[in-house]
């Protein structure tokens, strides 16, 4: 953990990724217990962390373009979505994994520079509203291009294997889905960091000083769309496999609005709080289903009220983050670690 | 051409149930610049409350509907005082967000005291259609275009003459400057969600009236989004234009794709490609006001 004030000594001291032994040392037992993971727990609970991780692919990746970069996007659902049929289609064709799920990142890509481009000349509310339009007419497409995309009945999607050995239970696809999560967010923590991540920032804080000191609004915000959807359509191939069914309405606008919720419950503009958000908000409908099944015995009818439920609660999150927390979560983590590090002085 | 006229027709009648949510949006968003997801659950609360007084208390019709539009009032005003006045100068995506979440506690306690399947009104007027150039016209579709333009100009009058219509005006154009000429913007801000609650209502038992009701009617308020669009986020004019212009468009696109292309469900999806292509030629819409940076 860093101390408060500046104690580096040299330049690359200042850039590195993981300041201190203590921090390497507990990602390390992070990774570990991960890893053992599996083993341990029951299948319920990896199932759980395999949507988790996939979630959080997601979010991160949409808390790149409208976290850092500050572009809101209500269309990230069915960018999620073109990657996860893109994987599909090149999968049926019989091509390799890792090429399927290239292909299905690029496709979202490709997606997300097309409907980033009317999006460019647009700010704020104007860029939500076309966004949406984009969730709209992809869910149509995927619907309706029946030949391509199997329309209302979906399409299967086999389990993918790598030099043979295939992923087809809930644990090895722990693994896999565990090393692209780490891979993915190790990818745009550095992009943040780097020369685009700095412009994403500026353009996201004041978009006409950032034109002033030399930024190319256009180049960058169109990266943005593309790096974002890229990232976005691997957690598609990822769900696709993991699912091994898709349908349209699995990547409806109310995918891409706890897209939203888990950025904005977890911290804006943060790494860690997108993976925070991630859990929370994938966690909540299990708790509730633990919770519900728990009353059952006391209140035989509530299982009927469950769908409501979930969603009123989903609401009533986002409501009360917004009002009392706007932080999100990542603000209470850095006070309990301060906390911590202070303990027993509270100054 | 008969079936394009009665095309137009049906198109008319829901366009104009779009310009009424659509008026209850810019009233919102031209008074607090604020974006209201949550407009097509606020038609839906109000068709439910009216549906519960009328079917399963068995008030008269005309009570009935006064008591909602009383309750839509009371809902506008916990609105704007427990969710939106809590964000005044938040960023605009958590302005957006809040509203969201609006829209989903609203649904979640639709369906928890209704119920997911479709309610249907006892029918007020008299189901005999007449017939108007050759087609015929069921009489509600009639009343509810009437109704709406009768709305349009009350309001036109109301923001044109009333002392409150102009204070509001003011609020929408320089809230500093009304501020400081005595108005209290925190009441213009919670009149404004009331007028917005109250159309939205009207519009929600127009609605319930022509096709019954469910818990999706949610959905219409995406598509008033085109339509504010398209006529301009801060105009009446263009709400109401907006809205006869994308219902009518819907169903004349959704006709010729399913008569020239044999492709269903074009509805849902015409006015977004519409809303795409006007957001890149004319982005402030037909009459809304050209403040929108260019970047």
């Amino acid at each position: 953990m860093l101390k408060c004030g500046l104690f580096f000594t040299s330049y690359n001291k200042e850039d590195q990724f993981f300041t201190s032994m203590f921090q390497k040392t507990c990602l390390g037992l992070f990774i570990g217990a991960m890893l053992i993971a599996p083993q341990v727990l029951d299948f319920y609970y990896i199932s759980v962390m395999n949507l988790i991780m996939i979630a959080a692919i997601g979010a991160v990746s949409l808390n790149l373009l409208t976290g850092v970069c500050g572009q809101m996007s209500l269309g990230h659902g069915a960018f999620v979505g073109v990657g996860a049929y893109g994987c599909a289609i090149l999968a049926s064709k019989g091509l390799p994994f890792i090429i399927c799920l290239l292909g299905g990142g690029a496709f979202a890509a490709l997606a997300g520079m097309f409907f980033g481009i009317p999006s460019l000349r647009l700010k704020g509310i104007y860029l939500a509203i076309s966004t949406l339009a984009a969730q709209m007419i992809l869910e149509y497409v995927f619907l309706h291009w029946s030949a391509l995309t199997g329309g209302a009945n979906g399409m299967p999607v086999d389990p993918p294997s790598i030099m043979g050995f295939s992923f087809d239970s809930d644990e090895k696809m722990f693994y896999l889905i565990f090393g692209v999560t780490i891979l993915c967010v190790l990818g745009i923590s550095n992009i943040i960091r780097s020369r685009s991540g700095r412009a994403f920032i500026a353009i996201r804080d004041f978009y006409q000083s950032a034109e002033n000191v030399g930024v190319n609004l256009f180049q960058f915000k169109l990266q943005a769309f593309a790096t974002s959807s890229f990232i976005a359509g691997i957690a598609g191939g990822l769900w696709a496999y993991y699912t091994m069914y898709i349908t349209p309405e699995q990547f409806s606008i109310s995918l891409s609005i706890s897209y939203l919720a888990m950025i904005i419950v977890g911290g804006m503009g943060s790494v860690t709080g997108a993976i925070f958000g991630a859990v929370f908000i994938t966690l909540l409908p299990e708790v509730l289903n633990t919770t519900t099944s728990l009353l059952s015995s006391f209140a035989p009818d509530i299982s009927s009220l469950m769908a409501p439920l979930k969603e009123g609660i989903f609401g009533l999150t986002l409501v009360l983050f917004l009002i009392f927390e706007p932080e999100g979560l990542v603000r209470k983590w850095k006070l309990i670690k301060a906390y911590w590090k202070l303990y027993p002085f509270a100054y | 051409m008969e079936y394009y006229f009665q095309l137009i027709i049906n198109g008319l009648v829901v366009g104009s149930i779009y310009s009424l949510v659509a008026l209850g949006f810019v009233i919102i968003y031209k008074a607090t610049k604020v974006v209201n997801f949550a407009q097509g659950e606020m038609v839906m609360a109000g068709a439910y409350i009216c549906f519960a007084l009328t079917v399963q208390y068995q008030i008269p019709f005309a009570l009935a509907f006064l008591m909602t539009l009383a309750f839509s009032v009371i809902l506008g005003l916990v609105i704007e005082r427990m969710i939106l006045r809590p964000l005044i100068g938040e960023p605009i995506i958590s302005v957006v967000m809040v509203t969201i979440g609006l829209s989903s506690i609203l649904k979640s306690l639709v369906q928890v005291f209704w119920g997911t399947q479709i309610r249907v009104f006892p029918p007020i007027l008299p189901q005999e259609p007449f017939i108007l150039i050759g087609l015929p016209i069921a009489p509600v579709y009639v009343a509810a275009f009437v109704l709406c333009l009768l709305l349009f100009a009350v309001f036109s009058l109301f923001f044109k003459y009333s002392s409150i219509g102009i204070a509001m005006r003011a609020t929408a154009f320089d809230q500093q400057a009304a501020q400081s000429m005595g108005i209290g913007i925190k009441n213009i801000f919670a009149l404004s969600w009331c007028i917005a609650a109250v159309v939205s209502s009207i519009g929600g038992i127009i609605l319930g009236n022509i096709n019954g009701i469910n818990s999706q009617l949610g959905h219409l308020g995406l598509k008033v989004f085109p339509a504010v669009i398209l006529g301009g986020l801060d105009s009446l004019l263009g709400a109401a234009l907006g809205g006869l212009i994308i219902g009518v468009l819907e169903n004349v696109c959704e006709g010729v794709a399913r008569e020239l292309l044999n492709l269903g469900g074009f509805k849902e999806v015409a006015s977004f490609v519409v809303l795409v292509i006007i957001l890149m030629v004319k982005p402030y819409g037909l009459f809304g006001t050209k403040e929108i940076e260019r970047v």
